[in-house]
């Protein structure tokens, strides 16, 4: 489902705009769809989602259909429909991770920030879910934040209890 | 200690830069091709080297260019697949993150020699600081002449661009790379045609993975025949292996093909033993899509040898009593490690990734989460595991692509192998809520032929 909060007059600023030329000279002429995924990656750096406004302004800078711009959007799981947290705590759930204490880990988060997977704390400033594996299973247990995909490894309680406090003492 | 390859220099302060890996001997291999090589001569070092993809399914490269059309008036490209997306895998990243011009060496190599002017190397999205990585030491070569126009006065032109992916495991799978590439979602397309005849952009195109072209390098700096010798029987050259779980000292080792097992996963030089003293329960030896051996299928063979860390040695006693080498993603199960619940997750992710196309698979991985899950959680029936079996034999072989079958292979493997496990868990629901099966028979010694094949 697409999220039904509005974005409304979203105006792509004129930087983000000279990203997206730049990124488009990269494939053949004719094949500027290809810049899709990397578009879509800029515009959830610059407002933490990718709303369907947005969606719609892309689909008529690529010049492609919308629906093009929302089946891609909904087949990644990278792309939030929804507004989250400012800082988003994405923690690896899978099997290698599983065996040296990612549960653990995820529960803990869980407390520590108040909320459930995917929901946002009220101060607007955390929210959490669990993702697949990230390729740093022999650093495990592993977390990410966004948008430049910072890497946490080797958590313990005592260290996400810290980044939590880093976190939350940044603007 | 065996030579490395590829990790040769990965210790020297600064070798992510482009100065100090020339004065490393860096893009030596670009100038010996480029100079002295024609791109025939080029496929024919790769063919002599025997090398084998590395990115799971182990097809030989230079037979994989070989194939590759070359049609008039049309591009050709090729695209490094850094997706590493599968769980016990991160050998690339660890590469990429350190010593990221030996893929960009590698890839302006392999590009010459299929004649391709345009590269990509698509990388998983999440791994944006690799990304920027990637850009940064693109931007060397080209700013040193070895990227762009009339490389090294050649004549030879190419560009090389990074790629992110956005989330989706599936995007490994070739064909679905190429679909996002093309920025569509990750849907698998049916083959034939393969990627060789019609890929990007309906061009001929070849996929490889990070490691297979980082290889390139020293096969062409040292010769296909060099390269050759080191490994055992057709699984030469050294390979990457990201190992994870319960051990001393989880990481990526690079090892001359044809290392014990059993050296590997207790020796001091590689992963130092399993953690805290604890006995080893169970090892997946390629990435989570293959099937998982008990401690004892592991370490031997049913016939009793010493099983090897090259392709042949592990899949030796095919599904019944063995492995394979897949991605070099070794995982370790210590004695306190639960099975049902380990092989719960994995169909899980599986359920997760399937692109959705094929109803087996779509259909398939989900009852086995379920079912999985009913077990784990003490509602399971003792007739939920021959349904878990029925289930994997309905998806393998019957999908577009093989995630159906790495979907049913871990299922399918952990049952033949664990069995009782899994009736315990039925027959004792509180006491499995509460504590894991612990080591059972699965240590030593080895069981009787007739108890594994069944
Ligand atoms: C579901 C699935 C996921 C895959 N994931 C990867 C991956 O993350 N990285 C990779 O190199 N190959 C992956 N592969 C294998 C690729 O399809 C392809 O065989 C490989 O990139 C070829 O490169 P190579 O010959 O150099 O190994 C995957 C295959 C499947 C079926
Ligand atoms: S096997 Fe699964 S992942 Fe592959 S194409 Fe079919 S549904 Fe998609
Ligand atoms: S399983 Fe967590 S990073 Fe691989």
């Amino acid at each position: 489902m697409l999220s039904v909060t509005e974005h409304k007059d979203i105006n792509f600023s004129s930087d983000l705009v000279k990203q997206f030329d730049d990124i488009v000279t990269r494939y053949p002429e004719g094949k500027q769809k290809a810049g899709l995924l990397p578009i879509l990656h800029l515009v959830q750096a610059e407002y933490g989602w990718v709303s369907p406004e947005a969606m719609d302004k892309v689909a008529a800078y690529l010049n492609i259909q919308p629906i093009e711009v929302y089946e891609v959007a909904t087949f990644y799981t990278m792309f939030f429909l929804r507004p989250q947290g400012k800082f988003v705590l994405e923690v690896c759930r899978t099997g290698p991770c599983c065996l040296v204490g990612a549960e653990k880990i995820m529960t803990h988060i869980e407390k520590s920030l108040g909320v459930k997977e995917g929901e946002v704390t009220s101060d607007g400033k955390f929210s959490w879910r669990g993702v697949e594996c990230l390729a740093a299973c022999g650093m495990a247990p592993v977390l990410q934040i966004g948008p430049e995909y910072t890497f946490y490894e080797k958590l313990t309680e005592q260290s996400v209890d810290q980044l939590i406090e880093d976190l939350k003492n940044k603007i | 200690m065996a030579r490395k390859l590829l990790l040769e220099h990965i210790n020297v302060p600064g070798i992510n830069t482009f100065d100090v890996y020339r004065q490393n001997g860096g893009y030596r291999s670009v100038e010996k091709a480029l100079k002295t090589m024609s791109p025939d001569a080029i496929v024919e070092e790769v063919k002599t080297s025997g090398l084998r993809g590395r990115g799971g399914a182990g097809f030989p490269t230079g037979m994989k260019w070989s194939f590759l059309a070359k049609p008039e008036g049309k591009e050709r490209y090729l695209v490094c697949n850094a997706d590493e997306s599968e769980p016990g895998t991160f050998k690339d990243r660890y590469l990429m993150t350190y010593i990221p011009h030996l893929l960009i060496e590698g890839m302006i190599v392999s590009s010459f020699a299929l004649g391709a002017k345009t590269s990509y190397i698509y990388v998983r999205g999440e791994m944006m600081p690799q990304i920027r990585i990637l850009e940064r030491a693109i931007a060397e070569a080209k700013n040193a002449g070895f990227l762009g126009k009339n490389i090294l006065g050649s004549g030879y032109d190419l560009e090389l661009y990074v790629q992110p992916g956005g989330g989706a495991y599936i995007c490994g799978e070739e064909t679905a790379l190429i679909e996002s590439l093309e920025g569509k979602r990750g849907n698998p397309r049916i083959k034939p045609p393969f990627p060789a005849i019609s890929g990007v952009w309906a061009c001929p195109t070849v996929v490889n993975n990070v490691e297979t072209i980082a290889a390139v390098v020293p096969i062409i700096n040292d010769g296909g025949e060099e390269y050759a010798k080191i490994g055992i029987g057709r699984s030469t050259g050294t390979k990457l292996i990201s190992a994870s779980g319960n051990l001393n000292k989880p990481g990526v080792y690079e090892i001359d093909l044809g290392v014990p097992v059993e050296e590997f996963l207790y020796s001091d030089e590689y992963c130092g033993g399993i953690a805290n003293g604890k006995r080893l329960k169970a090892v997946v030896a390629g990435g989570s899509s293959v099937p998982i051996l008990p401690a004892n299928l592991i370490l031997k063979t049913v016939n009793n040898e010493a099983r090897l860390m090259s392709y042949e040695s592990l899949s030796d006693g095919g599904f019944q009593s063995g492995s394979m080498l897949g991605s070099g993603g070794l995982i370790a199960f210590d004695e306190d490690q639960c099975i049902v619940r380990n092989t719960w997750n994995f169909a899980r992710f599986y359920h997760h990734e399937s692109c959705g196309q094929c109803s087996p698979c779509r259909e398939g991985t989900g009852w086995m989460e379920k079912v999985l899950h009913r077990l784990e959680y003490g509602h399971g029936k003792m007739s939920d595991i021959d349904l878990l079996v029925d289930v994997a034999k309905k998806i393998e072989g019957n999908t577009i692509c093989p995630l159906g079958d790495a979907a049913a292979w871990p299922v399918a493997s952990a049952i033949r192998h664990f069995r009782d496990e899994f009736e315990w868990h039925v027959t004792n629901p509180k006491e499995a809520m509460e504590r894991n099966y612990g080591l059972a028979k699965y240590a030593d010694p080895l069981p009787k032929l007739e108890e594994v094949s069944q």
